[in-house]
């Protein structure tokens, strides 16, 4: 969950900045071609759309109630009549949970990296193209943040502004703007120095235009790689969290708080236990090898 | 080179000044008031104004932090509201099981992905080199506490073959080198390893495949040497990119160590920041952070220099 060093993510992606912005529409449809025909990142796209769905989908599946507790029927193994996965500590059934689990999970993963990458992607696009003294004091406030590990940043955010999925949100927004803003920040002024912005101030075009149409869509691709690259970093972390009991609170079905309450029947029902593992086991590294699958799929000369 | 160093640590101070603002803040974000957390909600006024005149509460913000920072950069980082022992003591004492915990891991960690990764780098065959990234993927993508708990339900609830958790035997004080220490250290250590083993598998990996496409190695190849003598070469290339990492990785690895240390009951940093954020014990959460964000950059530092020690071709500049 670490988060890696933004210039060596970088490395790969030096070559599309020599992709014109007007070849844009042929190079977008390249990528997607490309991907289509990676077999890895298919079968990733396709297992993530079903968790996605179901999870999106769940209350129209025929689930049991994912809340509804039972006394009597408290951690039943996999497999038993009525809970083919078996139930929680509460009785309630898992595999409803863990569907509906994907809900919050998910959305407690990527919304922080979307959150971020809006706003540190605008920082970072903003100094890397003024450059200077804006650029001074947008990149040394993102030094502060570099200062701390990412994990130990998250949880002392929210550890110190209290449970609760607000709240964890906004830590985990705040963990991801900086790595997004130095990603943003040295490709921008990559793009900043090539001779068509020259020549589109010469031609006196407003710095507002010259970002819209001549930066936004050289920098943008490599940006939204590396975003997704933090997807999965995202979903372990939140789940983390609330594996901590700093995220979402009970009886909320979410998969690193289920990690939690089940952590006390190991002794009972080991591989229920482990159950809410695999599904961020499996979400996290579908996510990791679409990034992967991205980021290959772009990295070329249209 | 020692100027190079001095400048690099001015360079800091700004940065430790932000830092020391945030964790400053950290207090102050929290909702309600510092001292409300610990007294019961009935305590007369009194009582409540005269604790915040203790901790300094009752100042204004830019006064607190002020005096704060002159109290802290004594070393004196205040008292645990919960145990109220000094932070300093508190913190000191976990801190160095943290980074007995963080040593092995990281020996661990970083062996085997040099080992991997070159192994992947020189690979004639595609399975060995698609065993390695997907070991390196997996290392990545796992919860490294799921995996924590795993490894507790496969070693020490199926088979009692490990202690599930603790830093050594019962009504032992503190961390020796002996052999029940050791097994206790075993499935922590191997959690924690993961996911720097993932990331450095991947660094070597393509950090070296990347070297041996370069000139010199055929130069060296024609100059008659054998593959042994070229990998040293190879290595020494290959050195300063896997150090960043391997830096990072480290510090990341002693910050992120709380998840494994709560599920393993280890008693490091991670443990009492865990324990502090539930107690509301802001001052421990405080020191905490402020320790470890130091240690992360005196150590991002110590990287720094060393890298450039290594590496002639990084201009100091």
């Amino acid at each position: 969950m670490a988060l890696q060093t933004p210039t060596l993510e970088l490395a790969g992606v030096a070559p599309m900045l020599a992709t014109p912005a007007s070849a844009a529409r042929g190079y977008w449809q390249s990528v997607a071609r490309r991907l289509r025909r990676d077999p890895v990142t298919v079968v990733c796209g396709v297992v993530l759309l079903l968790i996605v769905i179901s999870a999106l989908a769940a209350p129209w599946l025929g689930l049991a109630d994912p809340y509804k507790t039972s006394m009597i029927r408290r951690l039943r193994p996999l497999g038993s009549p009525g809970f083919w996965l078996g139930s929680d500590e509460l009785g309630r059934d898992m595999f409803a949970r863990l569907i509906y689990g994907g809900r919050l999970s998910l959305f407690m993963g990527v919304t922080p990296v979307v959150c971020a990458l809006l706003i540190g992607g605008t920082l970072g696009i903003t100094a890397g193209f003024l450059g200077g003294r804006v650029n001074m004091l947008i990149m040394r406030i993102m030094d502060v943040f570099y200062a701390f590990p990412s994990v130990l940043l998250a949880i002392s955010l929210s550890g110190a502004l209290g449970a609760g999925a607000e709240n964890t949100l906004l830590a985990l927004t705040l963990v991801f703007i900086p790595p997004i803003c130095r990603v943003s920040e040295s490709v921008t002024t990559q793009v900043r120095g090539f001779d068509f912005v020259d020549a589109a101030k010469a031609s006196g075009a407003g710095a507002f235009t010259i970002v819209r149409v001549h930066v936004l869509g050289n920098v943008l691709g490599p940006i939204l790689v590396y975003a997704t690259s933090l997807i999965s970093v995202a979903i372990i972390l939140a789940a983390g969290l609330s594996f901590l009991g700093l995220g979402v609170k009970p009886p909320e079905p979410e998969w690193g708080l289920m990690l939690n309450t089940l952590r006390q029947a190991i002794y009972v029902n080991p591989v229920l236990a482990a159950l809410p593992g695999v599904m961020i086991f499996m979400t996290s590294i579908c996510f990791n090898l679409m990034s992967d699958g991205l980021r290959a799929a772009m990295d070329v000369k249209a | 080179m020692l100027l190079y160093a001095l400048r690099r640590l001015i360079y800091l101070v700004p940065v430790a000044f932000g830092v020391s603002l945030l964790v400053f803040a950290l207090v102050h974000l929290a909702p309600g008031d510092p001292i409300s957390a610990i007294v019961p909600p009935d305590a007369p006024k009194e009582v409540i104004d005269k604790l915040k005149e203790y901790y300094g509460f009752d100042k204004p913000l830019p006064v607190q932090y002020f005096r704060w920072l002159a109290v802290t950069l004594t070393g004196d980082l205040g008292t645990s509201i919960g145990t109220g022992r000094s932070v300093a003591t508190e913190v000191g004492s976990a801190f160095g099981n943290t980074i007995i915990l963080a040593i092995s891991a990281c020996l661990l960690a970083f062996s085997l992905a040099l080992i991997l990764g070159t192994a992947a780098a020189y690979a004639k065959t595609r399975i060995v080199d698609r065993l390695v990234t997907s070991i390196a993927l997996v290392g990545v993508s796992v919860p490294h506490f799921w995996l924590a708990i795993v490894l507790v339900i496969i070693f020490s609830v199926e088979n009692r073959w490990l202690p599930p958790m603790g830093l050594g035997p019962e009504n032992a004080t503190g961390w020796r080198l002996d052999w029940p220490h050791i097994q206790h250290m075993i499935l922590p250590t191997i959690a924690l390893s993961v996911i720097p083993l993932g990331v450095m598998t991947r660094t070597v990996r393509s950090t070296i495949k990347e070297i041996l496409s370069m000139e010199f190695v055929t130069a060296l190849q024609a100059k008659g040497m054998n593959d042994r003598q070229i990998l040293i070469h190879v290595l020494k290339n290959a050195a300063p990119t896997c150090l960043a990492v391997m830096g990072l990785q480290a510090g990341n690895l002693i910050g992120g160590s709380i998840l494994i240390e709560t599920v393993f009951a280890w008693p490091g940093t991670g443990f009492l920041l865990n324990s502090a954020i539930f107690r509301r014990d802001l001052p421990i959460l405080q020191g905490t952070t402020l320790v470890l964000a130091f240690f992360f950059m005196m150590l991002n530092l110590a990287v720094d220099i060393i890298q450039t020690t290594v590496d002639p071709r990084i201009k100091r500049g």
